[in-house]
C-alpha cells in the first residue's frame, strides 16, 4: 500500500499512531513491510490456506461474534443434503461436470423449510426448483451485482449445531486448515500466524474492528474471487463488515477503474451492475428480470433500474409497447473478456480494435499473444496521452527483432490519436472508496488532442449519420445522442451527461435517489447506483467543503459516494439488533425511537424509517421483504453469506488450489488447481507444467511507486524514468548463490511463453520459503517496462513471461504465481530467444 | 554532502556571488564575503534556512503566485484520488500541487502525483494524429477530421460485415464479434458512459478495460 497507493497508506500511520497494529502480508519486502509492525512473508497463492486457518482459529476457539453472526449472516441456513463438500470429494464440490469443467450448484443450496410454498414461488427464483437453469446462470457474466437469487425461506437452526447448518459446514470445511498447514504451504511460522490470530481476534468485537485492505495480489489469481470471499467469511464472523474501521478495502490502481465497474466498459454487465442479456435465457425484459438476481432486496427494484437505464439511451423510442428497446440489447454466449477476445483477433473474428488509454502490448499477461492478436487485425485506434508499444508493435516490437513478424507484412491499419490530459477536460473520476470527485478543466488541450468524450461523441454522430433504414441500424439510428456541444472543438457537456448519468424525473428534474426510480418509463437514469449525483441540479462531485465539512471523519460535504452519499456500506450492521450502536466508539448509524428514524454520522444504509423489529409480510417483495435487522439489503435475504448459495462458478466455500503453475503438489486435496479455472490451452498459449524441475521457482509481478502499470503515463516523464530507470528483478542471496546471479549483473527469466533479461537485484527483502519440507525460491519482477513507445526508459516486457490462465468467476489472469527458471546473463538476441523458449519447453513436456 | 552540493550548485546565478559592500550585523568584521550563501553554508551554518537565503532567494517568488487562475482537480494515476490544484498562467499549466482542503490527501501527493504537470507540459507531447496505412513502414500524418470520418466509415463497414442477427439455433444475437474495446479505468465516468452506450447500440460486446486485468 505504501507502495502503490502511497497518500491512502497516510490513514493506516495514523491508526498506527492510535495504536493499531500493522500486519503486512506480501511475498516481498516493501516500504509498506518496514512502517508495519509485522511483516509475513508468504508464497503467493498460497493465501486461502493463510485465511482459511484464521477462519478455523475463529470457529474452533469460538471467537465469533456471536451476535452479529446469528443475526446478520446466514449462519444458521440449512444446506441440502445433496451437498458435498471437498472434504468429501478430494478437492471437488458436488455437481461438477469434468467434461465442461462446470459446476452444477443445485446441490449447494439453502435446505428449504416444509411449511413454506415450494421454492421457485418465493422470490421469483431459488434452489432446487431451478437446478438446471442454475447449471446454465453458474456462468459467472450472468450474475449482476445482487448476486445470485437465493431461496427467501431457507430452514435454519438458531443454536448453529445442526449439522448441516452453514455454520457447521464451515467449521467441518476449514477443520484442516491448521497452523501447521500454513507453516507448510505459506511458508509463515506457527508463532508468527499466532501473533496475527490472536490480534485479529483482540481487535474484533463490539469496541474494535479490523479492516483488511487488499489489492491485485489477492485478484490475480485461478481463485482470486474465493481469496476475497475468505476474507469476507473472516470478517463476517468477528462482525467487522459495515462498521467503521472495519470491511474488506479494495486499493484499485487506476484513478476511475473503480468507476468503469460501475458504468462498464466490460463485457458482462450494464451500468450498475445489471446483467448483460445472454441469448436464449433473455428473449424479452420479462425473461431477463426472471433471472438477473434476486427479487427480495433492494436488487428487487431490477425492473425499475432497468427501464430508466433502456430510457436513458433511446428515449422516446423506449416504450411499454416494445418492451422499452429491450430488443435493441445484444446478446452474449459466454466468455468474451480480454483474452477471449485476443485470441479472437489471431483467429481473425475480431477486425477492428479500439484501445483506450491502455498498453495491452505491455500491460496484459502473455505480451506475444496480444501482439499477434494486434497484427491480425484490419484496424486498430489508439487513443493516448503518448504514443504506447500498443500502437507502435508494427514497427519496433519483439517479435520484428526474432524476426517472427515483418512490418511490411502486417496489414493492421492505425491510428492514434492523442488524448487530452486529465487537466484539459473536465469531468469525474470515482476513487477506490466509490467516491466521485468532478475536475475542473485548467486549459484546453493542444494541437489535436481531445478528451474521449469528444472521441466517443462525435464518433457517434458520425455513425449514427451513416446509418440506413436498414432494420440492424435502429438501435443507433433511435440512440439519444444530443449532449450540448461547447467551445471552438463542440466539446460535449460533461455535466450534462453526468446529469443523465444521475437520473431525471418525469418533471425534467434531476432525481434525488434510486428508490425514486421507476418502472414505467417515466423516469431515465444512466446508472442507478449513481441515481441523486446530481440531486436538487446541483453537480454534488463537484462539491469541496474543506476536509469534507463539519464532520472531518465522514466528510460528507466533499465529492459524493455511490449510493446515496454514504461513505460505509451496509452500515445498518454498525448498530446491533435493536439498532443501539454496539459500542460508543464505534457508533455510525443507529435508530432513533423518539424520532421513529435511522439517524447518525453516515447516510443510514438502510430504509430510513423501518423499525429494528420490524418483520417482513410473507410474500414480500424487493426491499419489503426485509426485515428491520437485515443490513445486506442488496441480497436476496439481507444477510451477509458465509455460504455462497448460488452465484461462484467454483464452489459456494473457499477452498485452496495451487496456481495454475505451482512448483509444488496441493497439499490438501488429491485436486491441484482450481477445476474450473478458465484456460486456453492452444500453441498460442503455451503452460508451464505443475510442478516442473525445468521451472522451479515461483515468479510473482508488482507494481514500483514511481511507475504506473504498463507506463504508459510515467516512463515517458523525465523525472519517473529517473527515479526508476531500468528493469530489474528481485531475488534473495541463497537464489542468488544457487544459480550464480550476481548483484547489478544480469539475469535471464524464462517461462513457457519467452524468456526476458533484467538486472538483478540480490536482497534480503525476498525470503526462500520452506514449502513441504523444501526452500522454494521467488523471484520478484516490476512491470513497468516495455521496448519503446514515448518512454525515456526501456526495458524487456514483464507481463510476457505470464500465462493465460482465469478466474472462472470474474476473468482475471493470474499473473501475481506462476513458475520460471532464472539464469545469469542476458537473454539472446534475435531468433535465438525462441530457440531458447523451445528446447525449455520440451524439457518441461518431457 | 548538502553543503557541498548547495556550494557548487552550477545553477547559481551572478547574484548569488559575494556582493560588495555592507558589514555584518553584529558589527564584526568580514562584511559581505562573510554573508556570500556559500561561505556560511561551508562554515557549518544550518544550510537550510538563513544560510541559505540571499538577495536572489528573497526576491524569488513561487510560480503558484503569479497564477491567473486556480483549478481543482484529482490526480490521474491510482485511485487514492488525491487533490489537485492546478495552476494556469497565460493559458498554460505551470504547476500542480496538492489540494490541502481534501479530507483524503490533505495536500499530498506521491511522486507520481507530484510529476503529473509534466504528463501535461512536457515538451515531447504528442499532439498530432498519426496514420499508418496497412503494410506500411512509417507514420503519416493525418487531419483529425479526416481520421474520424475515416474510422466512422470503418466502424459501419466492420459492423456490417461481421453481423450476427441470430446463432445456429435461431436464438437472438443482435451483435458483432468484429469490433472490440479496450480501455476505460484511466476515463472520466462520463466517458465510460459514452462508450458502453454507443457500442452497446452498436452492438458490440467485447468492451473491456483495466479492472478485468
Ligand atoms: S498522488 Fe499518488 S497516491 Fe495520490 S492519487 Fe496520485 S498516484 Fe495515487
Amino acid at each position: 500500500m505504501a507502495e502503490c497507493h502511497p497518500v491512502g497508506f497516510q490513514w493506516v500511520m495514523e491508526a498506527k499512531a492510535r495504536g493499531a497494529t500493522v500486519f503486512h502480508i506480501d511475498p516481498r519486502y516493501t516500504r509498506t513491510s518496514a512502517m508495519a509492525d509485522v511483516h509475513l512473508p508468504i508464497r503467493a497463492g498460497s493465501d486461502i490456506v493463510l485465511l482459511g486457518a484464521l477462519i478455523n482459529h475463529v470457529l474452533s476457539g469460538g471467537h465469533e461474534f456471536r451476535e452479529y453472526v446469528l443475526t446478520y449472516t446466514n449462519a444458521a441456513h440449512l444446506v441440502s443434503e445433496d451437498f458435498r463438500d471437498t472434504e468429501d470429494l478430494d478437492g471437488l464440490f458436488s455437481g461438477f461436470d469434468p467434461d465442461g469443467r462446470t459446476y452444477d450448484p443445485a446441490s449447494w443450496a439453502y435446505a428449504h423449510r416444509s411449511d413454506a410454498p415450494p421454492p421457485g414461488e418465493v422470490g421469483g427464483a431459488s434452489g432446487a426448483g431451478r437446478g438446471r437453469e442454475h447449471a446454465e446462470t453458474a456462468e459467472a457474466e450472468t450474475y449482476g451485482s445482487g448476486g445470485a437469487a437465493a431461496d427467501a425461506a431457507p430452514a435454519t437452526d438458531p443454536t448453529l449445531t445442526h449439522p448441516r447448518c452453514v455454520f457447521q459446514v464451515l467449521k467441518r470445511h476449514f477443520a484442516r486448515y491448521t497452523p501447521e498447514l500454513v507453516e507448510r504451504a505459506c511458508g509463515i511460522p506457527r508463532a508468527e500466524f499466532a501473533r496475527l490470530a490472536d490480534t485479529i481476534v483482540a481487535c474484533s468485537g463490539r469496541d474494535r474492528t479490523t479492516a483488511w485492505v487488499y489489492s491485485v495480489g489477492w485478484t490475480q489469481h485461478t481463485a482470486g474471487a474465493q481469496f476475497i470471499r475468505a476474507a469476507a467469511i473472516l470478517q463476517l464472523l468477528l462482525g467487522n463488515i459495515g462498521r467503521p474501521g472495519g470491511g474488506i478495502l479494495a486499493l484499485r490502481g487506476h484513478a476511475s477503474i473503480q468507476g468503469s465497474t460501475d458504468i462498464p466498459t466490460l463485457f458482462n454487465i450494464l451500468p450498475g451492475y445489471l446483467p448483460m442479456p445472454h441469448a436464449g435465457r433473455h428473449e424479452d425484459l420479462d425473461a431477463y428480470l426472471a433471472s438477473a438476481g434476486p427479487d427480495t432486496g433492494f436488487w428487487g427494484r431490477k425492473r425499475a433500474y432497468l427501464v430508466s437505464l433502456l430510457k436513458a439511451w433511446w428515449g422516446e423510442h423506449a416504450t411499454a409497447g416494445n418492451d422499452f428497446c429491450f430488443g435493441h440489447l445484444p446478446r452474449l454466449t459466454g466468455d468474451h473478456g480480454h483474452y477471449a477476445t485476443v485470441l479472437g483477433q489471431i483467429d481473425g473474428t475480431v477486425k477492428g480494435y479500439f484501445v483506450i488509454g491502455e498498453n495491452p502490448a505491455v500491460g496484459s499477461s502473455g505480451g506475444r499473444a496480444q501482439r499477434f492478436g494486434l497484427a491480425n487485425l484490419d484496424w486498430l485506434v489508439v487513443r493516448d496521452l503518448t504514443l504506447v508499444e500498443t500502437a507502435t508493435f508494427w514497427k519496433d516490437g519483439p517479435e520484428i527483432a526474432t524476426g517472427e513478424m515483418r512490418t511490411e507484412e502486417i496489414g493492421t491499419e492505425v491510428f492514434f490519436l492523442p488524448a487530452a490530459s486529465h487537466v484539459e477536460k473536465e469531468g469525474t473520476f470515482t476513487n477506490t472508496q466509490r467516491l466521485l470527485q468532478w475536475r475542473e478543466k485548467a486549459v484546453d488541450p493542444p494541437g489535436d488532442c481531445r478528451s474521449d468524450l469528444w472521441f466517443f461523441y462525435h464518433l457517434g454522430k458520425r455513425v449514427k449519420a451513416r446509418m440506413t433504414g436498414d432494420e440492424i441500424d435502429r438501435p443507433v439510428r433511435e440512440l439519444a445522442w444530443d449532449y450540448p456541444e461547447e467551445g471552438p472543438h463542440a466539446e460535449p457537456s460533461a455535466a450534462a451527461v453526468l446529469r443523465e448519468i444521475g437520473g431525471i424525473g418525469p418533471d425534467g428534474r434531476a432525481l434525488d435517489s434510486y428508490t425514486e426510480l421507476r418502472d414505467d418509463g417515466s423516469t431515465r437514469c444512466g446508472c442507478w447506483i449513481y441515481c441523486g449525483c446530481y440531486a436538487g441540479e446541483v453537480n454534488r462531485p463537484a462539491r469541496r467543503e474543506p476536509r469534507g465539512g463539519a464532520d472531518p471523519w465522514i466528510a460528507p460535504d466533499w465529492g459524493w459516494a455511490w449510493p446515496a452519499n454514504r461513505r460505509i456500506l451496509y452500515n445498518r450492521a454498525s448498530a446491533d439488533p435493536d439498532g443501539r450502536p454496539w459500542s460508543p466508539a464505534k457508533a455510525l448509524v443507529w435508530w432513533d425511537a423518539a424520532a421513529g428514524r435511522w439517524t447518525g454520522r453516515d447516510v443510514p444504509d438502510c430504509e430510513p424509517d423501518k423499525p429494528p423489529g420490524h418483520r417482513p409480510p410473507s410474500g414480500a417483495r424487493a426491499e419489503q421483504a426485509l426485515s428491520g435487522t437485515d443490513p445486506f439489503i442488496m441480497q436476496a435475504d439481507g444477510k451477509g453469506w458465509l455460504y455462497a448459495p448460488f452465484g461462484l462458478a467454483d464452489g459456494p466455500l473457499p477452498t485452496h488450489y495451487e496456481p495454475h503453475e505451482s512448483p509444488v503438489a496441493n497439499p490438501l486435496y488429491g485436486v491441484q488447481a482450481n477445476p474450473a479455472r478458465v484456460v486456453y490451452p492452444r500453441p498460442d498459449s503455451p503452460y508451464n507444467p505443475p510442478r516442473s524441475p525445468r521451472f522451479p521457482y515461483v515468479l510473482t509481478t508488482y507494481r514500483l511507486t514511481e511507475h504506473h502499470t504498463a507506463g504508459g503515463m510515467s516512463r515517458p516523464l523525465p523525472y519517473l524514468a529517473e527515479l526508476q530507470p531500468e528493469l530489474f528483478c528481485e531475488v534473495s542471496p541463497e537464489l542468488a548463490a544457487e544459480r550464480g546471479l550476481v548483484n547489478g549483473g544480469w539475469a535471464t527469466i524464462v517461462t513457457s511463453r519467452t524468456a526476458i533479461e533484467a538486472r538483478v537485484l540480490v536482497t534480503e527483502r525476498m525470503r526462500p520459503l520452506r514449502i513441504e519440507g523444501r526452500t522454494v525460491h521467488q523471484v520478484g519482477l516490476p512491470y513497468h517496462w516495455g521496448w519503446g513507445g514515448d518512454g525515456l526508459v526501456t526495458g524487456d516486457v514483464a507481463n510476457d513471461l505470464l500465462p493465460l490462465a482465469l478466474d472462472p468467476n470474474v476473468y482475471i489472469q493470474e499473473s501475481k504465481a506462476a513458475t520460471c527458471d532464472i539464469i545469469p546473463g542476458r537473454r539472446p538476441a534475435g531468433p535465438a530467444l525462441r530457440e531458447l523458449v523451445r528446447r525449455y519447453r520440451e524439457d518441461g513436456d518431457g | 554532502m548538502v553543503r557541498a552540493f548547495v556550494g557548487s550548485c552550477p545553477g547559481m546565478s551572478r547574484r548569488d556571488q559575494p556582493p560588495g559592500g555592507g558589514g555584518r550585523p553584529d558589527g564584526r568584521p568580514g562584511g559581505r564575503i562573510r554573508r556570500w550563501p556559500v561561505l556560511r553554508q561551508l562554515l557549518g551554518e544550518d544550510p537550510r534556512a538563513e544560510a541559505a537565503r540571499s538577495a536572489r532567494t528573497d526576491a524569488l517568488r513561487p510560480r503558484t503566485a503569479d497564477a491567473d487562475h486556480v483549478a481543482r482537480s484529482v490526480c490521474p494515476y491510482c485511485a487514492v484520488g488525491c487533490g489537485q490544484l492546478v495552476y494556469v498562467r497565460d493559458g498554460r499549466v505551470t504547476q500542480i500541487e496538492g489540494d490541502p482542503d481534501s479530507p483524503i490527501s490533505r495536500g499530498r501527493l506521491c511522486p507520481k502525483g507530484a510529476a503529473s504537470r509534466q504528463l501535461v507540459t512536457r515538451p515531447t507531447r504528442r499532439t498530432r494524429v498519426l496514420y499508418r496505412r496497412p503494410y506500411g513502414t512509417e507514420w503519416e500524418t493525418l487531419d483529425l477530421e479526416t481520421a474520424m470520418d475515416m474510422i466512422a466509415d470503418r466502424v459501419v463497414a466492420t459492423r456490417r460485415q461481421t453481423w450476427q442477427e441470430t446463432d445456429a439455433e435461431g436464438r437472438v444475437l443482435r451483435r458483432t464479434l468484429g469490433i472490440a474495446s479496450l480501455g476505460g479505468a484511466t476515463l472520466d465516468n462520463e466517458e465510460n458512459y459514452l462508450m458502453k452506450k454507443l457500442y452497446t447500440a452498436l452492438g458490440a460486446i467485447q468492451i473491456e478495460n483495466q479492472a478485468r486485468i
